[in-house]
């Protein structure tokens, strides 16, 4: 499967870098100072939410089975080579459906230009080998570009070191005590 | 979480401003939400074009920043800062009032000294002779000793700072390195220190805090306290009446806003001159009310109403009726300008170093002041020959103050229940009980504690439990507002050792009822009043500041010389509470510096709590705490 970005929110300390370079990205120059002297002004494409003391980066999930792609009527919404889902801006009338029926709040009605507004996962970047624009500027690792197996991967082994971390050794050690302590020393 | 509760006076400000479509600081702070963690714990380090910088709470990316910096070198390096931004703000305000004198007793600036009082007080201070001499030449003694400080480059200790401050504390900043001899050399090296590729040892950092933190006590505050009550005399009780209810309609509304008397004692006094001019404008007169800290300055010399705390500034504008907003320095929003814009109000300016564009700028400096501010109310009276008759929308609100509380004031009233020791009437009820303690309720007010009127329930919770309350600053405008400065209060929510006490107060001051539980004691500046009457009492007890049941909260934390004003109570060995957290938080043993391993340095820590009731709960269990060492 491609690498999407996937979300750890106990990260986010909602310093909104990720905002800052999506839109960045999305820009016309890709850079920081050409973008702000653009206009329009280049949209991001992701939203840090809070709920309560916690903060979430909020965007596209690029789903699968991508119910925005089947609910859109011109088919505007499609997937593109590296499974990103996108919004072809010429084929888009502001319909709105897809904003409708993504049951993440995913994809912006975007006021002026009257077009769906969405995560593209930065395909300029992924054809360089690069990480998405967000993902590359998260300084805490909330946000991380990886395949759904890896991310999956990842989880398990740290649920699994999780589960031991508070061990102490036994007081009369078995045999596998022993192995175990042996291996530690290694 | 406590219940939340948006006082009445911010709901009927707050409808003013949305009918007429005005977007508020509230609808800013929601766009600016959430804000930056980094920034918030402290560990974005902007100080180098390497950066910025900004560490990983979490440890999975950066752990220091490019040049090496750690997460508590760079907390503490940016705390240093935050420190010098509010002691170089109140050291500018004390060498600026102590020219103002200077260029008064040369004749070339037009006020007066009302407070010979104080002047004779300080020169027994500074050993300067009294006997047979002009008052003016014993001023001119004491504008020398201030002078001095400022120009010193022999590195002897401060003559505000020894002579001033006690001299027990005085041997414990002595060995921690923490004395200092001209402020101006101090701010200059913790700029130097804190640039990049010096200082950085956390724990080196920190005592500069501590050090920046004492200039600003002694040098910010006590300096330009001292020299203002020589300028304008030193305040007496007096009653007086706060919130947006002191507009009125028909009258030529001046709202004097900022910190520095040099203006505003002026404007007072020019509104005075052209009463008449504004009564053959058809006016009822002229109103001046009070805004912010200069606003506190004239309730505690001349009874003046208060208008509004600093979050409530725009709010007033946008009633419509104030015809003329003048500003000195320090807390002066821009945003201001632009909601004057919209109505007939003249929103003006004088220091050079506030500058704020859409506003009129009219320059003010002591040797023109008639000049200047006979223009300034001139450009009120202007204001409202436009705006008379055009609907204004004033919240009928307000409520009755007493203020004037200074030590002197304090003093007096204490005289009349015990002439050879004015002191012991409040010291033996400290020991029985009545009086719990005391908590300096200081600072700014901050839109992100006005929902659960975090000032106010904090108080009150105090009051309950016998804590007499002294306040300046932005939190006196809130305790004001909210009727916690008439007798009225002290029936209401005082516990009954308090109401004993200050019913017997009330009926020395000649009050009708008891004096009020929550005492007026001047602007944010003012702090050093409150410093010297514990001081006062801690001499008279023969124990140090710190051991006494007190203790500071700045419950709604804003500008950075709160930060500086805590820093000079914790060097007192005075605990602080604090809200919104410091900027630390990321570095941790910085963190555990402030909160616990203080306690061993100075015999202070700052806790941090959120909620009104939880913060009182905290301060009542340390007061127990010192009143238990103390044998009480």
């Amino acid at each position: 499967m491609s690498k999407t970005i996937f979300t750890i929110p106990e990260r986010c300390v909602a310093c909104k870098s990720c905002e800052l370079a999506c839109a960045v990205e999305h820009s016309c120059s890709k850079t920081l100072v050409g973008a702000m002297m653009e206009n329009p002004p280049p949209q991001r494409r992701i939203n840090i939410e809070s709920v309560g003391a916690f903060t979430y980066p909020s965007r596209c999930q690029h789903c699968s089975e991508a119910s925005c792609v089947s609910a859109c009527p011109t088919g505007a919404m499609q997937r593109d080579a590296h499974d990103a889902v996108f919004s072809d801006s010429d084929k888009c009338i502001g319909c709105w459906m897809c904003v409708i029926v993504c049951p993440f709040g995913g994809v912006t009605a975007d006021q002026s230009s009257k077009k769906a507004l969405k995560c593209d996962r930065c395909p300029d970047r992924v054809a360089k080998g690069e990480a998405p624009a967000c993902v590359s500027a998260c300084p805490t690792q909330t946000l991380l570009y990886v395949t759904p197996e890896e991310f999956a991967t990842e989880r398990r082994k740290a649920t699994a070191k999780a589960a031991f971390a508070n061990s102490e050794p036994t007081a009369q050690p078995n045999g596998m005590d022993i192995l175990r302590s042996l291996k530690r020393a290694n | 979480m406590d219940q939340s509760i948006l006082p009445v006076i911010e709901t009927a400000l707050l409808k003013v401003a949305h009918d007429k479509g005005f977007e508020t600081a509230r609808d800013r702070l929601e766009a600016m939400s959430p804000q930056c963690g980094f920034g918030e714990l402290g560990t974005c380090c902007r100080i180098c074009y390497m950066g910025p910088c900004r560490i990983d709470p979490f440890g999975n990316g950066p752990k220091t920043g490019i040049c090496g910096l750690t997460p508590d070198a760079m907390v503490a390096r940016n705390l240093l800062r935050d420190t010098v931004g509010g002691t170089a703000s109140h050291v500018g305000h004390a060498r600026h009032v102590l020219l103002t004198l200077r260029d008064t007793l040369n004749g070339k600036a037009p006020y007066q000294i009302k407070g010979v009082s104080k002047v004779m007080a300080l020169a027994k201070t500074f050993d300067v002779p009294t006997e047979g001499r002009e008052v003016n030449d014993i001023c001119r003694d004491l504008v020398n000793i201030a002078l001095e400080d400022f120009g010193r480059q022999d590195e002897e200790p401060n003559n505000w700072l020894s002579k001033r401050a006690p001299q027990v504390e005085q041997e414990m900043w002595k060995n921690l390195g923490l004395m200092y001899s001209n402020p101006h050399n101090e701010i200059e090296t913790a700029m130097h220190a804190t640039s990049m590729g010096n200082d950085a040892d956390p724990m080196s950092m920190m005592l500069r805090v501590l050090k920046m933190s004492l200039i600003d006590g002694w040098t910010g505050l006590t300096l330009t306290v001292d020299l203002q009550d020589i300028l304008f005399g030193v305040p007496e009780i007096a009653v007086t009446e706060a919130a947006v209810g002191v507009l009125e309609e028909n009258s030529v509304n001046i709202a004097a806003h900022g910190h520095n008397p040099v203006l505003s004692e002026k404007i007072l006094e020019w509104a005075a001159k052209l009463e008449g001019q504004a009564r053959d404008l058809g006016a009822d007169g002229i109103n001046v009310v009070g805004v912010c800290c200069t606003g506190n300055e004239l309730s505690m010399r001349h009874g003046v109403r208060l208008a509004a705390h600093n979050s409530q500034t725009e709010l007033i504008l946008a009633t419509g009726a104030v015809d003329a907003m003048v500003v000195d320095i320090q807390c002066i929003w821009p945003q201001l300008a632009q909601v004057a814009k919209c109505f007939d109000t003249a929103f003006i300016t004088t220091d050079a170093m506030v500058r704020i564009p859409d506003a009129i700028h009219i320059p003010f400096e002591p040797h023109h002041a008639d000049d200047s501010a006979k223009e300034i109310v001139l450009k009120a009276l202007d204001a409202f020959r436009r705006r008379k008759g055009k609907p204004v929308d004033i919240p009928q609100l307000k409520s009755q103050a007493v203020a004037g509380l200074s030590v002197e004031a304090i003093i007096n009233l204490l005289s009349k229940l015990n002439a050879e020791d004015p002191l012991k009437p409040v010291l033996d009820n400290v020991a029985n009980g009545n009086i719990f303690g005391f908590v300096g309720v200081v600072g700014c007010s901050s839109i992100k504690f006005r929902d659960n009127a975090m000032t106010e329930e904090m108080v009150k919770h105090l009051l309950r439990q016998n804590v007499l309350v002294l306040t300046t600053g932005c939190t006196a405008h809130i305790c004001a507002q909210d009727g916690l400065m008439t007798s009225e209060a002290t029936y209401r929510y005082c516990g009954d050792g308090l109401k004993t006490v200050l019913e017997v107060l009330g009926k020395a001051a000649g009050l009708d009822g008891p004096l009020p539980p929550v005492w007026h004691m001047g602007a944010c500046v003012d702090n050093s009043r409150i410093v010297d009457l514990m001081v006062a009492l801690a001499e008279r007890l023969g124990v140090k500041v710190g051991q006494l049941p007190a203790v500071g909260s700045a419950p709604e934390l804003v500008q950075e010389k709160a930060v500086s004003i805590g820093g000079s109570f914790l060097a007192l060995g005075v605990s602080c509470h604090i809200a919104p957290a410091p900027k630390i938080l990321g570095g941790p043993m910085v963190t555990q510096l402030l909160t616990e391993g203080l306690q061993d340095i100075l015999g202070s820590v700052v806790r941090v709590e959120l909620e009104p009731k939880a913060a009182a709960d905290w301060m009542v269990a340390h007061i127990a705490e010192k009143r238990t060492a103390l044998g009480l």
